[in-house]
């Protein structure tokens, strides 16, 4: 690699003869050059272990503080194998140098580096963290669930402005993009169904798929992975910053609860954004199957006539019951995560990962769950 | 400049130790804070003088030993009794920590809307008599980010004042603001001092502000992890043979700078 510096260092190693190894160096022993002899000049003295070794300086005409670095390395290198080292020729404004810097480098090799550890202990650690994350989980659940218990108990504690607000941001705010999605969505399911259906002559009953499938399923989880996407995410990024600014702290001296202070009213606002977008999301999914059905030719009524025999309130409500889950899952575990972060610059944005990401995971499951219980129930 | 004798103690810090994962921060810890004195926690960085605020004001659990504020143990009252002991004293934090989403007037608000059955527009007017007090009467409409960090600072104080404690805790009162903002701020702590005879606890390491305002101070060590000295300011300057205390109060760093 050219260096952008004039600078160049030589070095030439004489001997070892009678145990004398004698390392002449000449240049500019600076940040720039040193790194081109550092190797050379270990391996000298760590090969030949030579019982002496005197460093030549006199051909130096700058050395900066990674020349001294050099110096003290070898002396050190030396002294560790027990044999002796003097530096000729250095001159005085670096002799200066060498004096200050000396004291400080004396603790090389007495700092012992981070022991690599054993794949046993790491794996141990990592479970004891996710058994740690576990338990948090498990706590902030129950104190959640008693703040909502309070919060039920007297609705005149919780903060109705901030839930509202909240509400606006995460729900209504969050229409287009929902809604987007939802018509794509249906519109799309609708085209890759229309070919296969076709073959049997059953283009009528893209309506049927599209009803269940919307109703049941797509509807709630697209909705709930959009608002953890957007405001799962805000929670984490909000609350996390709160707490690198100290200011969940200074509710907590307040005497303010946080969990009942910042958490129950997001939590409220989420839950009962969820259901709402969702039936949402479900009225543009099927308008997004009817333009299909219309250009395929059938008249918009028998959509409606044929949607209405396929879906029960059943699906619907069904659908809404897990948006309602879904909601508390991602603002249960947006604020978790906010409260959870740590102080620093990358705090925040690693809670709000970690808000998103596992907010998914938490309703992929669940969804899971609801899709056993809903087969036993026969929904 | 010397507080009044009346050696009653507020804050009661006994054989206290304060330790984070397992790494202990400072032990031993003992003193008492009194009734109506200007009382500064001095130190370097990393001498623990945040830690032991944050244990005085309950944040964090102390790892053994008391800390008493009226006699009240922090760490171990729960419920309704924590709640009104921590009503008992006020916190500006170092950033302020104002609540981002309010202005400035809906924070000073707050603790007076959580805690009392005060009608609304007593809370207005009450929040606006604390944001005149501490010289903030044009901003109280404002955001808290709309605010420099003085004003943010004074600000926090208010809100530290709202429930009109007769403790507060400042924690870095100058720490990143200039001279002049920060003399203003000194002089507004003993003005409140003077008036309300509000008792402060006051993390800092600024000279002047400790020479203008404490009348006591101790300062923590990192290697002693605890107390080297406590007292009058001006005597530990005068009088104090240990080096370290010397060496804070005279501004001389090891090396000569």
């Amino acid at each position: 690699m050219a260096s952008i510096s004039q600078t160049s260092v030589e070095l030439r190693s004489e001997g070892p003869r009678d145990g004398l190894l004698r390392l002449v160096f000449s240049g500019q022993l600076d940040a720039a050059t040193t790194g081109t002899v550092w190797r050379r000049a270990e391996a000298a003295v760590t090969k030949s272990k030579p019982k002496n070794v005197v460093i030549d300086m006199a051909g130096i005409d700058y050395c900066d503080g990674a020349g001294i670095a050099l110096l003290v390395h070898l002396r050190n290198l030396q002294n560790k194998a027990g044999g002796s080292l003097q530096i000729e020729g250095l001159r005085p404004e670096f002799e200066s140098l060498l004096q200050d810097w000396a004291q400080a480098s004396l603790a090389e090799g007495t700092t012992e580096r981070a022991q690599r550890r054993e794949l046993a202990v790491e794996i141990g650690e990592a479970t004891v963290e996710v058994w740690r994350d576990i338990q948090a989980l498990v706590s902030f659940v129950g104190e959640l669930f008693l703040a909502l218990v309070y919060a039920a108990a007297r609705p005149r504690s919780v903060r109705w402005r901030d839930a509202l607000a909240v509400a606006e941001v995460a729900g209504v705010n969050a229409l287009p993009i929902v809604a987007l999605i939802a018509f794509l969505m249906g519109l799309i399911m609708a085209f890759q169904a229309a070919s296969p259906l076709r073959q049997f002559g059953a283009e009528l009953f893209i309506a049927n798929l599209i009803g269940l499938s919307v109703l049941r399923e797509l509807g709630p989880l697209m909705t709930a992975i959009v608002v953890a996407g957007r405001s799962g995410s805000a929670f984490a990024a909000e609350l996390g910053t709160m707490k690198v600014r100290e200011e969940i702290d200074a509710l907590k001296t307040m005497g303010l609860d946080p969990v009942r202070f910042l958490i129950v009213p997001r939590v409220v606002a989420a839950v009962c954004m969820t259901p709402l977008l969702t039936i949402f999301a479900d009225l543009v999914g099927l308008m997004g199957g009817s333009v299909v059905m219309l250009s395929l030719g059938f008249p918009l009524i028998t959509y409606f006539h044929q949607v209405q025999y396929a879906v029960t309130y059943g699906s619907l409500v069904g659908g809404l019951v897990k948006a309602f889950v879904f909601g508390i899952l991602i603002a249960g575990i947006g604020c978790l995560r906010g409260l959870q972060a740590r102080t620093g610059a990358t705090a925040v944005g690693e809670s709000t990962t970690s808000a998103v990401v596992s907010g998914i995971i938490l309703i992929a499951i669940t969804d899971g769950i609801f899709s056993v219980i809903y087969y036993y129930l026969g929904v | 400049m010397a507080a009044e004798p009346q050696h009653e103690p507020i804050i009661q810090v006994q054989d206290f130790k304060a330790a984070y994962d397992g790494q202990v921060i400072l032990d031993h810890v003992n003193f008492e804070v009194y009734r109506g004195e200007v009382f500064a926690i001095l130190g370097g960085s990393g001498s623990g003088k945040s830690t032991l605020l944050k244990h005085m004001i309950g944040l964090y659990q102390p790892a053994a030993g008391k800390i008493l504020i009226n006699g009240r143990d922090i760490a171990a009252v729960s419920g309704e009794e924590r709640l009104k002991l921590l009503q008992t004293f006020g916190v500006m934090y170092q950033s302020g920590a104002l609540f981002g989403s309010m202005t400035l007037l809906e924070n000073v608000a707050l603790p007076l809307e959580e805690f009392t059955q005060l009608p609304p527009e007593a809370i207005r007017l009450i929040a606006t008599m604390k944001l005149e007090r501490v010289g903030l009467s044009g901003v109280a409409d404002r955001m808290p980010s709309e605010l420099s960090g003085g004003m943010q600072k004074r600000g926090a104080i208010a809100r530290a004042m709202a429930l009109d404690p007769r403790l507060l805790f400042l924690d870095e009162l100058s720490a990143g603001l200039d001279p002049i903002t920060s003399a203003e701020l000194d002089q507004l702590v003993l003005s409140l001092s003077k008036s309300l005879r509000i008792t402060f606890v006051i993390v800092t390491h600024e000279l002047p502000s400790i020479f203008a305002i404490a009348d006591r101070v101790i300062m923590l060590d990192k290697q002693e992890k605890g107390i080297i000295a406590i007292g009058d300011p001006h005597e530990l300057r005068d009088r104090s043979a240990d080096a370290r205390v010397k060496q804070f109060f005279t501004r001389q760093g090891n090396a000569e700078t």
